[in-house]
């Protein structure tokens, strides 16, 4: 998708604009318009100076106060596109569920997914604290002009798949968003602390589907083996371009609304999650991942951005899919909206007519 | 996801009895009825709560954080209200 097909291309208050800091989750959806500066009064300085100085004092910022244009819409499109990420994260998951091979692993991923729906109502609550309605944030996503996150526009092909997006996926979330509990934006900090509260549960039993297949038969092993050739890559990618690329992070850092760089972010999550593949006796995907003795952290090898690069801007395996999804359910659920609003008339219809009767 | 025309709802959970209900957040309904289930749906997956309250949002009357300063200021200078502005020698007990 380019910048010029999307009808709020040119409204930077919009979040449809092509955005090539776009990563994930939450990491690198901070790049802003340069249209979008603002021309500071008398006024407004003397406001940006109290809002600089209690976010320096790591007060948090609420809703009704003031703050500048653009941190409003900076968290405006971090906080909707996380929604929306979490939104559309049910789908890869979902697929599985009918298809759980024991009872126990059904009902957990059906928790599990539940949980993504409440993470994505928490933070649409959230956004909408900073003055936009929920029903834009959700028309923007099924016009296809919002982004979310790269990762789920990839297949989930066997079972081992839910294993590696629990362990990876979830991880990297997690690591992503422990920082973001202490942003200075009030709502949404308070959100995050919520659904870090309730990602563990993710994480843990994505890891224990890959330790089962590990320890199982040969074919077991090697599902799990290709769940992870295939997740590794684009779970390492969840934290955005990296530092050189990522132009915007110093102001979101100013603001504290990110805490690490995308790269810090991204060797922390190597750094734990290698050892637990060789935990599980399963090969990292990176002829290059070594142990540097020196530095105490893990080398890699050349991340391939040109594929992060195509997926966000579209051209993934299921992106179409995924959207697909998101409006026939839309669609689908349009005449349970609509009789829920019908009833809720007609009730106070019938309130009114008590009163005025007696 | 919502209709247009369904009002926002402020959600207030007792998370123990004793305790306070607290606000959580908000989400859309059609009415009170089913904004205290989907409340329950979306604040209480597991357990947070034995209370929720429910107020639509436009229902609720906030102080103005620019005034906040002028507003609390009458409490400001009363120091006198805290147990610690009175000096009580050292010996004296249980006071
Ligand atoms: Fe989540
Ligand atoms: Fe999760």
């Amino acid at each position: 998708m380019t910048h010029s097909e999307l009808p709020y291309a040119n409204s930077c208050v919009r979040l449809g604009h092509y955005d090539p800091e776009l990563a994930v989750y939450t990491q690198g959806l901070d790049s802003l318009g340069k249209d979008c500066l603002q021309t500071p009064s008398a006024d407004t300085a003397a406001l940006t100076a109290r809002f600089d100085a209690k976010v320096e004092r790591d007060e948090k910022i609420e809703p009704k106060e003031w703050m500048p244009d653009a941190y409003r819409r900076t968290l405006v499109r971090q906080i909707s596109q996380h929604a929306h990420s979490e939104i559309v994260g049910m789908l890869p998951e979902g697929n599985w569920i009918t298809r759980a091979p024991t009872l126990r692993r059904k009902a957990v991923l059906i928790a599990k997914v539940q949980d993504e729906g409440g993470h994505g109502m928490y933070l649409y609550s959230a956004a909408e604290t900073l003055g936009v309605s929920r029903d834009e944030l959700v028309a923007q996503l099924l016009a296809g002009t919002a982004k979310y996150s790269s990762i789920f526009n990839y297949p989930t092909l066997t079972w081992a798949d839910i294993g590696a997006i629990g362990w990876l996926v979830d991880g990297a979330a997690i690591m992503n968003q422990i920082p973001i509990c202490r942003c200075s934006y009030g709502p949404y900090a308070r959100a995050m602390v919520r659904i870090c509260r309730e990602e563990s549960f993710h994480q843990r039993q994505g890891f224990e589907i890959m330790m089962t297949l590990a320890r199982g038969t040969p074919a077991q092993r090697a599902m799990a083996q290709d769940a992870l050739n295939r997740w590794w890559w684009p779970s390492v990618m969840m934290f955005g371009p990296s530092d050189a690329e990522s132009q915007h992070t110093a102001q979101s850092m100013r603001w504290k609304i990110k805490r690490f760089t995308n790269d810090e972010l991204r060797q922390h999550f190597i750094d734990v999650t290698a050892p637990q593949a060789d935990f599980l006796k399963l090969t990292v995907p990176d002829p290059e991942l070594r142990w540097d003795e020196a530095t105490q952290h893990y080398r890699c090898g050349e991340i391939d951005w040109s594929e992060f690069h195509r997926v966000v801007k579209g051209h993934g395996p299921c992106n179409r899919e995924r959207l697909q999804a998101r409006r026939s359910a839309h669609e689908q659920g349009r005449w349970v909206r609509e009789a829920a609003s019908a009833y809720a008339e007609k009730t106070r219809a019938r309130a009114r007519r008590l009163e005025e009767s007696a | 996801m919502t209709s247009p025309d369904w009002p926002l709802f402020e959600v207030f959970i007792r998370s123990r009895s004793g305790l306070e209900h607290k606000h959580v957040g908000s989400l859309h309904a059609v009415d009170a009825r089913m904004a205290l289930e989907h409340a329950r749906d979306v604040y209480t997956r597991r357990l947070e709560g034995v209370s929720i309250w429910v107020a639509r949002s436009s229902d609720i009357a906030a102080s103005d954080p620019l005034d906040a300063d002028a507003f609390f200021e009458p409490a400001r200078d009363k120091v006198y209200r805290h147990p610690t502005f009175y000096a009580i020698p050292e010996e004296v007990k249980n006071l």
